[in-house]
């Protein structure tokens, strides 16, 4: 056998649904509900087979009721289960986040630690492709924001099958952002860098572990989900020039691993944050402050690459201007360099 | 309450324009989107809802109402947004992601706005209920008349929104009627599997507002019922709820393999294409001949075909206009 063929690589989309297909294997108390994810298999393929597998009993389509199913999983959860239920786009929060950020997040707190919300809420989120302002948003620092729930996303197939499986196993609440444009989905564009080698047998990964997944000395480039495969095409090209850039891959924005960005960012002195998500009150400056608050020697200010506050526009033109790029990197580099 | 003549050719009229643009569309959609289907090609990148066979209901409905009187519609708006008259030149604009579009570029296809004739839609299911029942408010408020239509899918009576807004508005006696378009599918669940009970109308019970079915996508009927409705809200007694059983004609959205769907079932529906029937009626009651038919609906491409054009023909916004009117 060569190793060649013993790859076996996998969309997000297909890792997402073993890993939760091997944990209802296992758990009888594992079920999933959401619009759209039983026969279609999720308009996102994240549950695709399960319901020939599982059945209608535990494979639920809802109707679009996102207000009661969403305090239905919360219940349910607090009463032996361990549901996962789909927002179909992070976007749809609104409809549904009383029972999110009030009751998921804060019930155990409330309860004195007694009541336990293994919930899994797995939401769409990114744009890139047209989609326009209610369709295409990210999202990470609203729910990073409000304490009392997990917040994991992904960047690859591996991740994301090693993510789901801890997530279920997780006696806590955990939203699972997938990124669109890195599901897999043709239809939706495909990057090739998150579809990657993933074992078959169940294995889980830490939620709260950044990952470096390049290394480098120069500058530290931080990102999750999309924008760490800006950061790696960044990393590429400045390689060309001499500059040795290293990518971390934060996973999880709650908790965070403030550790291994600053132990990077020690190292090479110069820090770039990149996200998809609205620029303010979010994720970038989270990192920054988290490092700069450690007495970090910088050779230069901190730079960040995210998305303007603006709502996303449809237009073509107008959206890919304003989304993270490996350009926009790579421009930020070059106003450190000049520094 | 029946149909003028007049008022029988504006609603076909309207219908032929609206399939015709549908049709239109879907072409243009598929632009630049093969071999490979990806959303984010073409010029008309992005979701793509076609209103392909629903046409009934937004001439019905529309028939009654003027530039003044308010609609918010849904994912699904361009039948609803012709028919209440909104700039069809600058609407492809939208659409196509223009410069000249009615919201220049910033909206796309689920966000079309035109104030110059009271229409908005949205993309979140169930959206429009409450801006329509505030319009409504406004218009008491204010005591200038109009009323406010919020059409929404039979899916979308599922959510909370459409129940809390149903009873506002019967708690107000607001100037408001909800139109449910039953296409019997929220993309690939069925009406039968989401939904606690046959027929929405029964709902309007609950909330003390009348309720009326219309079955067979029938323009004329839902005119009937529709002006009852609407002529009882400008009287100022109330809210009024409708469902109509329409035909989804297309896929949820371009790029649906519809593989939901029970065999035969896209078949019969076609069968019962409402435009072809309004046609004949036509020809039955009032004399319609086959020039007349040609002369209108060379007229409805005509109208279809400068939009498209107007619309290729306009530029792109520059990227910087993305950071314009956050504000005012
Ligand atoms: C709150 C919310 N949940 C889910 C969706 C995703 N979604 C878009 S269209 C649709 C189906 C809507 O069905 P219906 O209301 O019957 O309208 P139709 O598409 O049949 O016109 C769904 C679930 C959404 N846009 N908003
Ligand atoms: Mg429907």
């Amino acid at each position: 056998m060569t190793v060649a063929s013993k790859e076996r690589k996998l969309t997000i989309a297909r890792a997402m649904a073993e890993a939760i297909a091997q944990q209802m294997r296992i758990d009888q108390r594992v079920f999933v509900m959401g619009e759209d994810i039983g026969p279609l298999g999720g308009v996102f393929g994240n549950t695709r087979g399960l319901f020939d597998e599982f059945g209608a009993e535990r494979v639920r389509d809802t109707p679009i009721s996102e207000t009661a199913f969403m305090g239905a999983a919360v219940g349910a959860a607090s009463d032996g289960m361990r549901p996962i239920v789909e927002l179909m786009f992070v976007d749809f929060f609104g409809v549904c986040f009383d029972a999110i950020y009030n009751l998921m997040a804060k019930n155990t707190y409330f309860s004195g630690g007694e009541v336990k919300v293994p919930v899994v809420l797995m939401t769409s989120t990114g744009g890139g492709y047209s989609d326009a302002g209610q369709h295409s948003q990210c999202l990470h620092g609203t729910f990073a924001h409000l304490p009392g729930m997990k917040v994991v996303a992904p960047s690859n197939a591996y991740d994301a099958k090693g993510l789901m499986t801890a997530a279920i196993r997780d006696d806590n609440p955990v939203i699972f952002m997938f990124h669109k444009a890195l599901q897999g989905m043709g239809w939706l564009g495909t990057e090739r860098d998150a579809i990657v080698h993933v074992p078959e047998e169940a294995y889980q990964l830490p939620i709260g572990k950044a990952a470096v997944v390049r290394e480098g000395a120069d500058v530290t480039i931080v990102g999750i989900t999309s924008g760490v495969h800006h950061g790696l095409k960044a990393a590429r090209a400045l390689a060309e020039r001499g500059v040795s850039a290293e990518v971390v891959d934060l996973r999880s924005l709650v908790p965070l691993d403030r550790q291994t960005v600053i132990d990077s960012v020690r190292k090479t002195g110069r820090l770039i944050v990149v996200d998809e998500d609205y620029q303010s009150y979010g994720m970038t400056g989270e990192i920054i402050s988290s490092v700069v608050e450690q007495g970090v020697m910088l050779k230069a200010p901190p730079q960040r690459v995210a998305y303007p506050d603006i709502p996303i526009p449809f237009s073509r033109p107008m959206e890919q201007w304003a989304l993270p790029s490996a350009d926009k990197i790579i421009a930020a580099f070059e106003t450190m360099e000049n520094h | 309450m029946k149909p003028s003549r007049e008022q029988q050719l504006w609603m076909y009229e309207q219908m032929l324009v609206s399939r015709y643009f549908e049709e239109s569309i879907e072409k243009i959609y598929m632009e630049g989107k093969s071999p490979a289907f990806n959303m984010a090609n073409g010029p008309i990148p992005g979701e793509m809802h076609l209103s392909n066979g629903q046409e009934p209901c937004a001439v019905g409905v529309c028939a009654h109402l003027d530039a003044d009187d308010v609609v918010t519609s849904t994912h699904r708006p361009h039948h609803v947004a012709i028919a209440k008259g909104v700039d069809l030149d600058r609407m492809t604009a939208e659409i196509f992601g223009k410069k000249t579009g009615l919201s220049g570029g910033r909206g796309g296809h689920m966000h079309i706005f035109d104030a110059d004739v009271n229409f908005s839609c949205s993309g979140i299911i169930a959206q429009g209920m409450g801006p329509a029942v505030g319009a409504a408010l406004s218009r008491q408020l204010q005591r200038k008349g109009g009323v406010a239509v919020a059409f929404l899918g039979e899916g979308a009576a599922n959510q909370g929104a459409f129940h809390e807004s149903l009873n506002l508005a019967a708690v107000w006696k607001l100037p408001v009627v909800f139109v449910i378009e039953d296409n019997a599918w929220g993309i690939s669940v069925a009406k039968s599997a989401s939904t606690a009970i046959e027929r929405n109308d029964q709902r309007a019970a609950a909330y003390g507002m009348p309720g009326h079915f219309i079955p067979g996508n029938d323009p004329l009927a839902i005119f009937e019922v529709a002006g009852e409705a609407i002529a009882r809200a400008r009287r100022g007694e109330g809210p009024t709820l409708i469902e109509i059983e329409t035909y989804r004609l297309a896929g949820h959205f371009m790029g649906d393999a519809e593989g939901y769907r029970p065999e035969g079932e896209k078949d019969a529906l076609f069968a019962k294409d409402p435009i072809p029937k309004f046609r004949n009626h036509l020809k039955a009651s009032i004399g319609w001949t086959d020039a007349d038919d040609a002369e209108l609906v060379a007229r409805a491409h005509g109208l279809v075909d400068g939009a498209i054009a107007f619309a290729r023909d306009s530029a792109y916004p520059e990227p910087e206009e993305a950071l314009e009117k956050v504000f005012v």
